[in-house]
């Protein structure tokens, strides 16, 4: 069969602004050819910036803000989209070839129902009436298993979860029966649970309609779902490209090896239960309209080890961090630390009594004043609890800095200058700095691509074995739990559902969250999607 | 930094501020007569001996002008400098602090702003002795209602960043927060503001000149230039346009650097990519 879109050399430029520096162009795809055929999926998949989504943007012919198309053939059913004039590209786009974007929430006009986005631009390209149009959208909702599909259109984004909408957002791609769908990250930004359910409906809907799919991800196991064919990019060139079979099984580049191997991360040996650090006891706590976020939690952090706290967003995980740290005071409850009563707030607090806990958050970005250097952001907690100056303050900011794999070179540059796992690694050396006996860390890693995250785990678990520092860990990614943890707590809706040592709750018998939970987790096998699928089936026809 | 990167209007704004100050620095090397000097006829057209003619009691306009802009100038940056300086102060403390005291301080921000800054400064400036330290303080408290709003704004934007709570959670005082932690990310907005309430600053002056509040005359100044030759405009004389013309002048070299001083900013390393 024909190929329906091919991609023949492909180059995309942009100009980038270095600041103090005269304007310059630079190359950031360099040379990338692929094929599709009809009804099947290619997924493309790589570390940000490795240009995966500037690819498949290119199959709509568009380019990013100051991104452009340089070289290269788009070939969709042997027409060169790069060489239609403007109205040629906006006959094809939104009909012939649709956009699936990561973020449905912000893809979504909160003024109108869901219903009327749908049809949108099926309508808008004269495809089909209305009534027509709504009788696809009505089926769509059905094959993508939206509840309730006859008023599912009736409601606004607001109204329906964020996995409804990322499905809503599949159904307005659907909807004009395109050739070519591009997926761009859509189950990122959703927890695994729903990761799943919106897994599983794209796929239905795919095969249904016997529509072709770019679908990018980072995750190389979320992939293996879905595509039939997988390409591997780094640095916008093609690492590896290939069946799935072939990719997953028997990977031929090194990359390709390290990104499979990150997610069969090594299991860490367990230890035996040491004193508690920190004890939460029976802790509640509001928002300030009454809102009860956290229900009645009772958990202790293990001295030396790593307690990790999981649950899906909005469990309340991070908010029992905001309450250890006595940003959020509970409204029941108390807070023991190294057997002494902590201040419910952290300005009650005695300066020695914040420097032995430190947080590190998961966005390092926001999380270090743009302003200062490297430099000056570690030397801060230097001088301010240990009244380090002058040389003495630099010797220890360079051992720290080299503490953490980065060298001196870093003490004068500004965070704007580092990637996202430099950024890191300078928020764990701030941390680190303090000499805390318990680190909180919120999801330090959710935000960095897999390998900068294993290597951010490596350092935490080193510097672990090294000053005997206690970490109260959130993710909500079980296979860094496997990883580090001694004991875990597991979180849903504001309450505990789950706690004690690693090995009890990881293993039967389960609690049923925690079931689930674990059951979620995409893994790095074919066909894994439907095992899970199937069980559940079972489970609920016996029920 | 170098010289070839600022652009031609940020050069022009810039050779404007240095011919004012130059003029205000050497202002007896360079005028021709002096400042208070009866030295012709009333409302002379421009010659040879009178670059810009006269003013409306013979005095040479010229030399007036260049002794205007010291006082001029003096005036309106002491103003603005004192008004940012307590503005800012005040509305960082308030975002930072949140509570009662961001309550206390807002409301009375309001109360104010509340009365019209003209008749405010009327009557105390009638009240008060005729004074250039007490006309420096009044411009200043009014016009600093102006800065403690956009103050407060962008510092509530920054206050709530979690590096702003990380300081919290170190420990810091309320003087490191407002002066390391947040003051450096919110200079963009800061410096464009202060362009145009220098700007503001001296029409300010000029208007309270214009109606016998501002400097007392004999001393020049560039509003009290406008008002002294205003009647001149009846008999088609274009006296009073010409430190009309040397205000607005400098309103527009100010805010032509200032614009440049915001992109700048804004692009410098570490910055946020704001502005």
């Amino acid at each position: 069969m024909a190929n329906m879109l091919s991609v023949r050399n492909l180059r995309i430029g942009a100009t980038v602004y270095p600041p103090g520096e005269a304007p310059k162009d630079i190359e950031i795809v360099h040379g990338v050819s692929f094929d599709l055929e009809r009804g099947k999926v290619l997924g493309l998949i790589g570390e940000s910036g490795a240009g995966k989504s500037t690819i498949g943007l290119s199959a709509l012919a568009y380019g990013r803000g100051g991104v452009r198309i340089t070289g290269g053939e788009v070939l969709l059913d042997g027409e060169d989209l790069l060489k239609a004039d403007k109205k040629g590209i906006r006959q094809i786009r939104g009909a012939r070839v649709c956009y699936v974007a990561q973020s449905a929430a912000a893809a979504f006009n909160p003024a109108h129902k869901l219903g009327d986005q749908v049809i949108e631009a099926t309508l808008e390209h004269g495809l089909m009436t209305r009534e027509e149009a709504r009788a696809r959208a009505l089926y769509l909702f059905n094959i993508l298993g939206l509840p309730d599909p006859d008023n599912f259109g009736d409601r606004y984004p607001h109204q329906v979860s964020g996995g409804q909408l990322q499905r809503a957002m599949t159904a307005m791609a659907l909807c004009s029966n395109p050739e070519l769908i591009v997926f761009d990250e859509p189950t990122t930004a959703l927890d695994v649970t729903t990761q799943i359910d919106v897994l599983a409906a794209i796929k239905n809907a795919i095969e249904e309609t016997d529509t072709a799919a770019l679908y990018i991800t980072h995750d190389l196991a979320v992939v293996a779902q879905i595509s039939d064919d997988i390409m591997v990019l780094r640095n916008g060139e093609t690492v590896e490209y290939g069946p799935v079979q072939q990719i997953i099984e028997a990977p031929q580049e090194d990359y390709t090896k390290a990104l499979i191997s990150v997610r069969q991360t090594k299991q860490r040996e367990a230890r035996d239960q040491s004193q508690a650090l920190l004890s939460v006891n029976n802790v509640s706590a509001s928002y300030g309209n009454g809102f009860k976020v956290l229900h009645d939690i009772s958990l202790h952090v293990p001295r030396g080890q790593t307690l990790a706290v999981v649950g899906e967003s909005g469990s309340g995980k991070s908010t029992l961090a905001r309450v250890i740290t006595g940003l959020l005071p509970p409204t029941d409850g108390s807070i023991t630390f190294a057997d002494e009563d902590l201040p419910a707030q952290h300005k009650k607090r005695t300066r020695d009594q914040m420097r032995r806990i430190q947080l590190i958050y998961q966005m390092a970005d926001t999380a270090m004043n743009p302003r200062q250097t490297v430099g000056q952001i570690i030397g801060r907690s230097l001088t301010f609890y240990f009244g380090l100056r002058g040389r003495k303050k630099k010797e220890r900011v360079q051992e720290l800095l080299d503490e953490i794999e980065m060298g001196s070179g870093f003490y004068d540059r500004y965070p704007a200058e580092l990637s996202g796992g430099q950024k890191q690694r300078v928020a764990i050396a701030r941390a680190l700095a303090a000499e805390p006996e318990l680190i909180l860390c919120d999801e330090p890693t959710s935000a960095l691509d897999p390998l900068v995250a294993e290597g951010i785990l490596d350092l935490l678990m080193r510097l672990q074995a090294e000053t005997k520092v206690s970490y109260l860990f959130i993710t909500h990614d079980i296979a860094i739990v496997r990883a580090i943890a001694d004991s875990v707590a597991v979180m849903l809706q504001g309450r505990l559902v789950d706690f004690g040592p690693r090995s009890s709750v990881l293993s039967p018998p389960f609690d049923d969250y925690t079931d689930l939970l674990l059951k979620s987790v995409p893994e790095m096998e074919l066909g894994w999607l439907e095992k899970v699928l199937a069980t559940r089936r079972m489970e609920s026809a016996g029920n | 930094m170098r010289l070839r990167e600022i652009p031609i209007t940020a050069w022009i704004g810039i050779i404007g501020i240095l011919l004012a100050f130059g003029c205000a620095i050497f202002a007896p090397l360079l005028a021709p007569y002096g400042e208070r000097e009866i030295v012709g006829d009333v409302w002379l057209a421009a010659d040879a001996h009178f670059l810009l003619g006269t003013d409306n009691l013979g005095r040479d306009l010229l030399s007036r002008l260049i002794y205007g802009a010291r006082t001029t100038l003096f005036v309106a940056l002491a103003a603005s400098v004192l008004s940012f300086s307590i503005g800012i102060f005040l509305s960082f403390t308030a975002a930072v602090s949140r509570g009662i005291i961001d309550q206390g301080l807002s409301r009375f921000n309001d109360l104010m702003m509340s009365i019209p800054t003209l008749i405010f400064a009327l009557v105390v400036l009638a009240v008060l002795p005729q004074n250039l330290w007490i006309l420096i303080a009044v411009m200043a408290v009014l016009d600093s209602t102006r800065v403690y709003r956009l103050g407060r704004a962008v510092a509530l934007d920054v206050a709530v960043m979690e590096f702003v709570e990380a300081a919290k959670l170190r420990g810091e005082g309320k003087m490191w927060i407002i002066f390391r932690e947040i003051l450096p990310n919110t200079l963009s907005p800061l410096l464009a503001e202060f362009g145009l309430r220098f700007a503001f600053s001296i029409l300010f002056l000029s208007t309270l000149s214009f109606l016998g509040l501002g400097i007392q005359p004999p001393a020049a100044d560039w509003g009290g230039m406008v008002k002294d030759n205003k009647d001149g405009i009846i008999f088609g004389i274009s006296a009073a346009l010409i430190p009309g013309g040397a205000i607005a002048t400098l309103a527009i070299c100010v805010n032509m650097v200032v614009d440049w001083l915001l992109k700048r900013t804004s692009s410098l390393k570490g910055g946020r990519g704001d502005g």
